[in-house]
């Protein structure tokens, strides 16, 4: 069972967002990118099916700053083909459009039976790259998934609805699945391994064709929220806070 | 590298290939020397809920069959304490060696706990292993007067280099001890500075997690950043940063003469003297932190400095110096809490907050970044231990100072 | 070619979305700058009784067997029959496990623009517009909803579910559309969710932990305070994902939604994901050590003391008032 795992770099919530003085883009200057948190998870799910069925699992990338340590990372953890396109970035301007335009055309040349991709990332802005992929390379697309079994030219997905209820679904292959969660936690690969692959194992660097970012609106301008109605802060340590709480509570009835 | 995959019972190929690279590390050989006396698994404390305590851990694979200790997460127990290593007739090298390197092993191997794992990424990503930003790690001494200085602002040589580590520039309690260590070595007119966001993890835990690929990883990034800047030594706050620098960045070609802060502050003893004005009066214990006492044979300094202050009554705990217990953070402990919670129902940092009431102290001393946020947890459940203070010796020294400034 | 703006209606097992009303609100502002008309678009299986509050101008229903339960590419299919008919000037879902795929597919295959994470439209100068939340509530965006037809995918936050509901029942127009189905994905079954656990969405105090929280350990020191408060404990879904609470647990857009007279959200950063399905809570008293972190524009009460310092003597002091 072939697999291929497109992945995407967004920005690092844990740093601090600068909006940049042209007001519709992020300041890079202190961005810090990381890899998808679903995408890991994607990743997780296809190393899963590749361990119980045989079969390849390749990781396509845009390049940008982290993207190779993404990539050895992945292949310390078993992937078998590392595919970086070179020429364009994360963080360049283009939409999930464009981005999956760039991954369908990888994906039509690999020919997989499955495309396992993160079901949405934090900054989509026009739709999450999964559907958009699966329509350009003509495959069905499920999003949502949180379990995947298969069996002879098909699989059976588990997909989350809102309150807990998964709806069971049969998915012909070839076909793209939008992973939610893998089922297990994605592994931890020692960094001796991702330094051994570094030695190793070689990136496919494929330059990237001329992107088109139709499908996606144009920003006029970012901000961020207005911080005005925020929480009212409790003073104090931690006495304090909890006396207010209990304060709180009591005025509810709940203590 | 040997593999740790596991396909037969007895993998003696993997079983030899360990016993062969416990003899590389430095006297590994001395293991053929094990007299199974058990005294490590004795003194370990949690030896008792080890499915394979050290002694055994050696039975096992002189059977050949040390992959069976793979297969058991207990070993995730053990805190890197040097408590076996110090206990041993033979003299084996049993932290450095076999439990460090069986660590390593379980990494490899990819079986690690989960909290462990958020740690080990967010020291990969971030260069500390709280997972804070980077460039927020000279945070601490925002608005100290006189201001920190950070090497790459002020761009002259200094003396000293401090390097102030993840948890006394992130953690809560951390930050206020390294704000009274500004006041003191300011008050000593020491010419210092930090790296600020430059500074990584030091990696020791890291490494005694058995990430030694992540150890190397940091250490050769602070080693880059050293050699941008001129100074004479460098001082740590953390006795784990202290153990790094000193005994492992040499192997990776990072040389530089290092001192723990109490050593550091030891030598001006006569100049704080003079300035020490305040007294305390309290009944002071102090805990020997693994990294300086055992793993260092470091246990005079903190306690002249200790000594020094005014009024201050110095006691010893049941446990002290070379016999000291730890605090529960060493190894990768700080970030193995819940599992060995689970597994034990226990904590270290209790069994020390209850020996410090034993001897009636006032106020718990550390000189560990680890050990302030684990005792100060550990006093609000133990019972009668509500009033017990845990200060860092830099936060004593600091009170002392500012109560001089009063009464001049 | 119109100026009609279109809602998808979700719904799932006879229940429409909260979501589908607040896209309804937001519609309605939509049409009127516009001037076009609202329509909402059921797709389903005898579900015509779904239309009745539905807050448009009227509805157009599409019944199929193969619409009974949701299926991307039966949607898909039906949708691209309707919009390439007649296309409105904009066709609004919920980012939800439904439409954000729908969408998606209906985008790349019509060649439509998607906007997705909208968080409120607007119409000034009869221009449409946009401002959608992204990087976690951290960033908004602001632009032009493109012409002459736009998909655009609506997360709660700005718009009440009550503004979308309608007074009278609006006219229901059954359209003779049916979805050309490929085969490719069959609906086979709900698995509903592991029963013997409490409904959290039925406790009135909740005590949510998330990623701060840190470990398995101190969850169980959540579940003394919820005990000692006569609640229960939920979390978000990292937590949910570590195994450390049951799926039965997790708050937001994946998990359930609730509305508990009490939220106590425990070193819960904010995700709209997460927000989604506590928003409706009476009091949210929110403790982060990141006084930057979005739960705080959301909560009414809050503090940046760590969560692990404040356990243990909050427990206390619940049990203290309990028992005085």
């Amino acid at each position: 069972m072939n697999i291929v795992v497109p992945v995407k770099l967004v920005p690092d919530l844990v740093e601090d967002l600068e909006i940049d003085e042209s007001g519709i883009t992020l300041d890079t200057s202190w961005l810090r990118l990381i890899l998808n948190e679903v995408d890991e998870h994607a990743l997780e799910q296809a190393l899963l099916l590749k361990e119980a069925h045989g079969g390849t699992a390749s990781v396509i990338s845009l390049d940008g700053e982290g993207v190779d340590d993404v990539l050895f990372s992945s292949a310390a953890k078993g992937v078998d083909h590392l595919i970086k396109l070179t020429g364009l970035e994360f963080g360049d301007d283009l939409n999930n459009h464009a981005v999956a335009r760039l991954y369908g055309a990888i994906v039509e040349r690999l020919e997989p039976e499955l495309v396992l991709i993160g079901v949405q990332a934090h900054n989509d802005l026009d739709g999450s790259l999964g559907p958009l992929l699966a329509e350009y390379v003509g495959m069905p697309y499920v999003g949502y998934v949180s379990g995947i079994t298969v069996t002879d030219g098909k699989c059976r997905v588990l997909k989350e609805y809102p309150g807990g209820l998964i709806a069971e679904m049969d998915v012909v292959l070839p076909a793209v699945l939008g992973v939610q969660a893998a089922e297990a936690p994605p592994r931890y690969v020692a960094i001796s391994r991702i330094r051994q692959a570094m030695k190793t194992v070689s990136l496919d660097e494929q330059a990237a064709a001329d992107p088109d970012s139709g499908g996606g609106p144009t920003i006029d301008s970012m901000f961020k929220p207005e911080t005005g109605e925020r929480a009212t802060m409790i003073a104090g340590d931690e006495e304090e806070v909890a006396a207010k709480i209990v304060d709180l509570l009591g005025e509810l009835g709940k203590v | 590298m040997t593999t740790s995959t596991v396909d037969t019972p007895e993998d003696f190929e993997f079983n030899d290939a360990f016993r062969l690279s416990l003899e590389e590390v430095e006297q590994g050989r001395r293991i053929r020397a094990c007299l199974q006396c058990a005294a490590c698994s004795g003194i370990c404390p949690f030896g008792f809920l080890m499915d394979f305590p050290p002694h055994k851990m050696i039975s096992a694979m002189r059977a050949g069959m040390f992959e069976r200790v793979m297969g058991m997460d207990s070993l995730w127990l053990c805190v890197s304490c040097y408590a076996c290593a110090q206990v041993c007739p033979a003299q084996i090298p049993l932290t450095e060696g076999l439990m460090t390197r069986a660590k390593e092993e379980m990494v490899l191997a990819g079986n690690i706990p989960v909290e462990l794992q958020d740690a080990l990424e967010n020291s990969q990503r971030y260069g500390n292993a709280l997972g804070e930003p980077p460039r927020r790690r000279a945070d601490w001494a925002a608005g100290l007067e006189p201001a920190v200085p950070i090497l790459g602002k002020i761009k002259r040589s200094v003396d000293v280099l401090w390097f102030v580590g993840d948890y006394a520039s992130f953690h809560p309690r951390g930050r206020q001890a390294s704000q009274a260590l500004a006041t003191v070595l300011n008050r000593l007119g020491v010419d210092y500075g930090i790296l600020g966001p430059e500074e990584n993890s030091d990696g020791d835990s890291q490494r005694l997690a058995g990430e030694r690929g992540l150890f190397e990883m940091l250490a050769e990034k602070n080693g880059r950043v050293f050699e941008k800047y001129e100074f004479q030594e460098i001082l740590t706050t953390d006795p784990h940063a202290f153990n790094a620098l000193k005994n492992e960045y040499p192997a990776l070609g990072i040389s530089y003469p290092v001192r723990h802060y109490s050593q550091f502050l030891a030598t001006h003893l006569e100049q704080l003297q003079t300035m020490l004005g305040g007294a305390i009066s309290a009944r002071v214990a102090f805990h020997d932190p693994c990294y300086l006492g055992r793993a260092n044979g470091i246990y005079d300094e903190p306690r002249q400095l200790l000594a020094a202050v005014p009024g201050l009554e110095l006691v010893e705990m049941l446990h002290t110096r070379e016999t000291s217990i730890c605090c529960g953070g060493g190894g990768g402990g700080m970030w193995l809490d819940g599992f060995r919670w689970e597994k034990a129902r226990f904590r270290l940092s209790e069994v020390r907050v209850q020996e410090a009431l034993a001897v009636g102290a006032d106020i718990l001393a550390v000189t560990c970044p680890y050990e302030m946020p684990r005792f100060e947890d550990a006093a609000k459940t133990v019972e009668g231990a509500e009033h017990l203070v845990v200060k860092d010796i830099a936060e004593l020294l600091a009170d002392a100072l500012v109560e001089a400034e009063v009464s001049s | 070619m119109n100026q009609d703006i279109h809602v998808v209606v979700e719904h799932l097992r006879g229940q429409v979305a909260d979501i589908t009303y607040v896209a309804l609100a937001a519609a309605r502002g939509l049409a009127a700058g516009s001037g076009g008309s609202l329509a909402a678009v059921l797709l389903g299986h005898n579900d015509e009784g779904l239309a009745g509050d539905l807050g448009a101008d009227r509805v157009l229903y599409i019944d199929d067997p193969a619409l009974a339960d949701f299926n991307p590419e039966h949607y898909a299919g039906a949708l691209t029959e309707l919009i390439s008919a007649d296309p409105p000037r904009c066709v609004l879902f919920g980012d939800t496990s439904m439409g954000a795929e729908t969408a998606g597919i209906l985008s790349a295959r019509l060649d439509l623009p998607l906007v997705s994470r909208c968080r409120s439209v607007d119409t000034a100068n009869g221009a449409l517009s946009f401002v959608s939340q992204i990087c976690g509530g951290k960033i908004l965006v602001e632009g032009a909803l493109p012409e002459p037809v736009s998909l655009v995918t609506m997360v709660p936050g700005h718009y009440q579910p009550e503004e979308g509901r309608g007074a009278v029942a609006p006219e229901v127009i059954q359209t003779s559309i049916s979805p050309r189905v490929a085969g490719r994905v069959t609906f086979n079954a709900y698995l509903e969710p592991a029963v013997g656990d409490i409904d959290i969405s039925s406790v009135s105090v909740l005590v949510a932990v998330g990623r701060g929280i840190a470990n398995e350990d101190n969850v169980e020191m959540a579940e003394e305070l919820a005990e000692a408060l006569g609640g229960a404990v939920c979390g978000s879904r990292p937590v949910v994902d570590q195994g450390w609470l049951p799926t039965t647990r997790m708050v937001g857009k994946s998990g359930k939604r609730v509305k508990p007279d009490v939220y106590l959200a425990l070193g819960i950063s904010g995700a709209p994901e997460h927000v989604e399905g506590m928003s409706g809570s009476e009091l949210t008293i929110a403790v982060n050590t990141d006084v930057g972190a979005p739960i705080f524009d959301v909560a009414q009460y809050g503090s940046d003391v760590d969560l692990l310092d404040l356990l243990p003597v909050l427990i206390e002091q619940v049990q203290a008032a309990k028992e005085g």
